[in-house]
């Protein structure tokens, strides 16, 4: 395709006016040359020779009648081998090396190589000659880490293939053919180990997209407990300001039972993305042994970054999610926060001066907070093997209030809400997930009736503490004042974790099927107790010795041990009088 | 090779436009009016009209003045010749002193890359128990104090600077009541530390745009200290008035607006300020303490709602005390894991305890028997907030966590507090 060109015409903050000959691409990257710097950006309106362009880069300097480069190619990442362990901004740059090229900060009109060109990979080919093949399918892998990376044919490769050639197994770097494929009408195509991708376009090189049924264990109790996340699933966490969102993804990061993690930090604090950035490499994965990085990315956008690369920076994960589930994986990505996503539209939208919507966000944000989700899912590949896509997103509506057009725009596409509350964080309880208003279509390690019991306890527990509220504590009954006493004990022993505890902080589907069960016995248990006084100290008192349980490991000694006091307790305490000897 | 225009075409409020060619974005122009000299920057270009916004204001500029483009965008000197020094939001001297003309550095450079930045680790002692033990403050981190007018914000900001061990303090303010600027420079002088202040100051009587350069004069200053090995702390009192003057200027520019006519850039305008404060590997640091007034005490208003978002933490400043519910450091955890052992037990459990007391004493004004417990709750209440929350109490830190302490046991057997066996066990004092 011909390289067509423009000239700057008008700049308004990040975005310019530019006349132009020829022929261009919605959506089509273009580069302003202004002195000796060359600035990314995109198009993202056209109008007769006039076309409007997101910068990505501050537009500082920029001048009336500078040159514009137009690139014929949508915004793309580039696949292949030697993405994970990166960390990426939201273009694919990787930030380690722009450190190590140019110092402190970020330059302006610089773009690095997203993966390496030099680095040999061991590739061991699948395919054969004479195989069928199409867009997504392997041709052979190379090891990445703890995994096996397929080597697939291109995605955008959409009809049938006739393997010709495939390379004998051996190191190879990226750019290498490591096969020949031949059309129906006899064309050839040299495949690499690499392929670009345009960001904004799902991946769809699969049979078939399934229902999620699996749990995805989070090893947080409240979620995984009462309101599950599914493998494939989508799920959002709106919450005020300092209501620990960011504290819930990190420990979900950690700790979620998933092949590889992708953190989408799309106008994060740089304060909490390098907590993130430099613990990773240092953390042990739990289940593997390994450093927890070799399976995370990190696509790293902080808030200062300019406004046009945070609205891409969820599709650039999404796109490399989407890659690795391609290969089988279980893949989960955790977007932080989706609302400065959507702020990030807002802005450009009041740029392009369109008519604004509701609160000013433009008239598609719901559509395209619906597509950004619906790229989840659990997905047939043409081997007939599954890989999954589970989307995360946080959610920062103002002031905690759930009804703004974010929050709803993606509860209407999400299947669990967990939904963060001011009252609870305040009360530093964490996760400060409100267990009655969160919910989840998905299924959950525990079963359905015990569950039930669990939200009928806490919602009749509410029930008494408004009427509390207004007939006092003499008012009730000693029945219902114990239902209330139950619902805190609930709350306290087990809807909430200490984040920084090793032990606590991870809680196994085993053992939250385990320390539940023990937790409904007491719920659904009839307690004989004449004064309140004497319930409020059986109660706290039994709460004492499950938060000392929370802190030992499952198999070891003091956990039993504790457990055997607890069941005296339990078993000890059907009459008065016992009560009394033993508070 | 300058260019020089002598015809304003328009002038709407402190925006005026000119006909030129070859003149970059955020490029400087000196204006000369009857009443002096001003700078005003360019804020858009369409074609060969460019707009620009005029610091000192429109009011008085004849369509006949001469507007002279200096072929670079705004810059600001840093040097040790600037201690003790005072400039206004040009950069100019507010002192009777020399202009400084050394080592110029643009302002409002390029966003620091996060890899090159260290976890923020160094705990910033206040000797105030409601930031201490419950929001500890930390080097490097950007922190606002939520507030209204009347709050003592100003007095808070000022007896952290002088407690907090930094080497710089570069204080920015924006629409600084006269009297409040004057408590600064006092402040400082009294406690021997002006020699290494350095004030950025916009009075409430300068032209409202003047201010709008503020942050990025103290924040373009700071940094380069910092890239020289310096810890600064930088103090940005009211982040309001400089979100509003950007409010004056998007409005004029017939911009459309967003949330209450704020700009829809107001996020990224503010975070790319914000987002200056860092710690630097094998460098200083900037440590960013800003106030935010909310008007009518509004925290979903747009200014404290976007700046919460970009922030890590804040502080709620309520009836002369900072709120122990929405006051939030984000970065404590980073600090106090390596304070004293029960410093995280104390901190999470006596605010479970509080707000446990709020909901009593809200049975209590409404008229409700208390039982023994709830006066117990009343109890442990009116300790809380006399020993912890009072600003007045000065205190270090593993003093104030032994007082926790005393304040539970006073009021509470162990094992009604939520506190784990083994911290009981070495803590609870014994009666």
């Amino acid at each position: 395709m011909n390289r067509q060109t423009g000239k700057v015409v008008g700049v308004n903050g990040n975005m310019m006016t530019v006349r132009f000959t020829g022929d261009i691409i919605q959506n089509e990257v273009a580069y302003v040359v202004t002195g000796d710097k060359r600035l990314k950006s995109e198009v993202i309106k056209i109008n007769g020779d006039r076309a409007f362009l997101q910068v990505f880069e501050f537009t500082k300097g920029i001048k009336v009648g500078d040159d514009v480069e137009f690139s014929g190619e949508m915004l793309s990442v580039q696949l292949g081998p030697g993405i994970l362990t990166q960390i990426y901004d939201g273009l694919q740059n990787p930030l380690p090396e722009m450190a190590e090229k140019f110092g402190f900060f970020l330059p302006i009109g610089e773009e690095l190589q997203a993966i390496s060109s030099d680095k040999e990979w061991e590739f061991t080919p699948t395919a054969k000659k004479g195989d069928k093949v199409t867009g997504g399918m392997a041709l052979g892998h190379v090891p990445e880490g703890i995994f096996e990376h397929k080597i697939m044919v291109p995605f955008d490769l959409t009809e049938e293939y006739t393997v010709e050639e495939v390379s004998p197994a051996g190191k190879y770097r990226i750019k290498d053919t490591v096969a020949r494929l031949k059309t129906d009408k006899g064309k050839d195509i040299n495949v690499t180990m690499t392929f670009n991708w345009p960001v904004k376009i799902p991946v769809t090189a699969y049979r078939e997209k399934l229902q999620p049924v699996d749990p995805l264990e989070t090893k947080v109790r409240i979620i995984d407990t009462m309101f599950p996340i599914a493998k494939g699933g989508t799920y959002c966490i709106p919450g005020p300001f300092g209501a620990g969102k960011t504290v819930l993804q990190q420990i979900t990061s950690r700790h979620a039972h998933v092949d590889i993690v992708i953190i989408a930090a799309c106008g994060e604090r740089a304060g909490e993305v390098v907590e993130t950035l430099k613990e990773f490499p240092e953390i042990t994965d739990p289940r593997t042994g390994k450093p927890l990085m070799e399976r995370t990315i990190i696509i790293c956008n902080t808030s200062s970054m300019p406004v046009a690369a945070r609205e891409s920076s969820v599709y650039t994960a999404t796109t490399l999610a989407e890659y690795y589930r391609q290969m089988g994986l279980n893949v989960l990505l955790l977007a932080d926060s989706t609302s400065r996503w959507a702020q990030a539209m807002r802005e450009i939208s009041g740029r392009l001066e369109e008519i604004p919507g509701e609160e000013a966000y433009p008239a598609y944000l719901e559509s395209r907070i619906a597509s950004f989700y619906e790229r989840a899912g659990l997905i047939r590949l043409h081997d007939g093997s599954t890989g999954s896509l589970t989307i995360g997103g946080t959610v920062s509506p103002a002031g905690g209030n759930f009804e703004e057009p974010v929050t709803q725009g993606t509860l209407k596409v999400v299947g669990a809400f967990h939904g963060l509350s001011r009252a609870r964080a305040d009360a530093r309880k964490f996760p400060s997930i409100d267990p009655l208003e969160s919910w989840s279509k998905y299924k959950s390690v525990i079963p359905d009736e015990q569950r039930e019991t669990a939200k009928r306890i806490l919602s009749k527990g509410e029930e008494v503490k408004q009427m509390m509220k207004v007939v006092g504590e003499e008012g009730i009954s000693i029945d219902d004042f114990i239902i209330s006493l139950k619902s805190d004990f609930l709350d306290g022993v087990y809807l909430q974790q200490n984040g920084f505890d090793d032990v606590d902080a991870a809680t196994s589907g085993d053992r939250q099927q385990y320390v539940f069960g023990k937790v409904i016995v007491v719920l659904e248990k009839e307690f004989v107790i004449k004064e309140k006084a004497d319930a409020r100290d059986f109660f706290y008192n039994l709460r004492h010795k499950f938060i000392d349980w929370n802190y030992k490991k499952m198999e070891s000694d003091d956990f039993k041990k504790i457990e055997k006091e607890i069941d005296k307790i339990l078993e000890g305490d059907n009459n008065e009088e016992s009560m009394h000897k033993n508070p | 090779m300058r260019k020089v225009c002598t015809k304003i075409l328009n002038i709407a409020g402190n925006v005026i436009t000119v006909r030129t060619d070859g003149v970059g974005y955020e490029e400087l122009a000196e204006i000369t009016s009857v009443r002096g000299k001003s700078l005003a920057q360019v804020i858009r270009l369409d074609g060969d009209l460019v707009y620009l916004q005029v610091f000192a204001g429109a009011r008085g500029v004849s369509t006949g003045d001469e507007v002279r483009f200096l072929g670079h965008p705004m810059q600001v000197g840093f040097s040790d010749n600037m201690m003790g020094r005072i400039f206004n939001g040009s950069g100019e001297p507010r002192d009777k002193g020399p202009a400084i003309t050394d080592n110029l550095v643009e302002i409002a450079g390029p966003s620091a890359n996060p890899a090159k930045r260290v976890i923020p680790k160094n705990m910033v002692r206040t000797n105030i128990p409601m930031i201490d033990i419950f929001n500890s403050l930390v080097e490097s981190q950007k922190l606002p104090i939520f507030s209204v007018s009347g709050e003592p914000y100003n007095e808070l900001l000022a007896r952290i600077a002088m407690q907090a061990e930094v080497d710089i303090i570069i204080l920015g303010g924006i629409g600084l009541k006269y009297d409040q600027y004057m408590f600064f420079r006092n402040t400082l002088e009294e406690g021997g530390a002006l020699s290494r202040a350095i004030f950025f100051v916009h009075t409430a009587a300068d032209p409202t745009v003047e201010g709008l350069m503020v942050p990025d004069l103290s924040l373009a200053v700071a940094e380069n200290f910092a890239l020289h090995g310096k810890k600064v702390l930088v103090l940005l009192t009211d982040m309001t008035n400089f979100a509003d003057a950007m409010k004056e200027i998007a409005i004029t520019m017939e911009q459309v607006p967003s949330n209450r006519g704020y700009p829809g850039d107001l996020y990224s305008q503010l975070a790319a300020r914000y987002e200056k404060a860092v710690d630097f590997e094998g460098a200083g640091s900037i440590t960013i303490l800003a106030v935010t007034t909310m008007p009518g005490d509004d925290v979903t208003h747009p200014v404290p709602d976007n700046t919460g978002y970009i922030t890590e933490g804040q502080f709620y400043l309520r009836n002369g005390r900072i709120e122990p519910f929405g006051s939030l450091s984000r970065l404590k955890q980073q600090v106090n894991k390596d304070t004293r052992e029960d410093h995280r037990a104390i901190m999470d459990g006596m605010i479970q305890l509080y707000a446990d007391y709020r909901e009593t004493e809200e049975k209590r004004s409404m008229g409700f028997r208390m039982s023994d417990w709830d006066k117990k709750m009343l109890k442990y209440g009116g300790l809380f907030e006399s020993h912890m929350m009072d600003l007045g109490v000065n205190t270090p830190l593993e003093e104030a966590l032994d007082n926790g302490w005393k304040i539970l046991a006073d009021c509470f057997k162990p094992e009604e507090t939520n506190f784990r066996s083994e911290l009981v066990d070495k803590f609870w004092p014994k009666q």
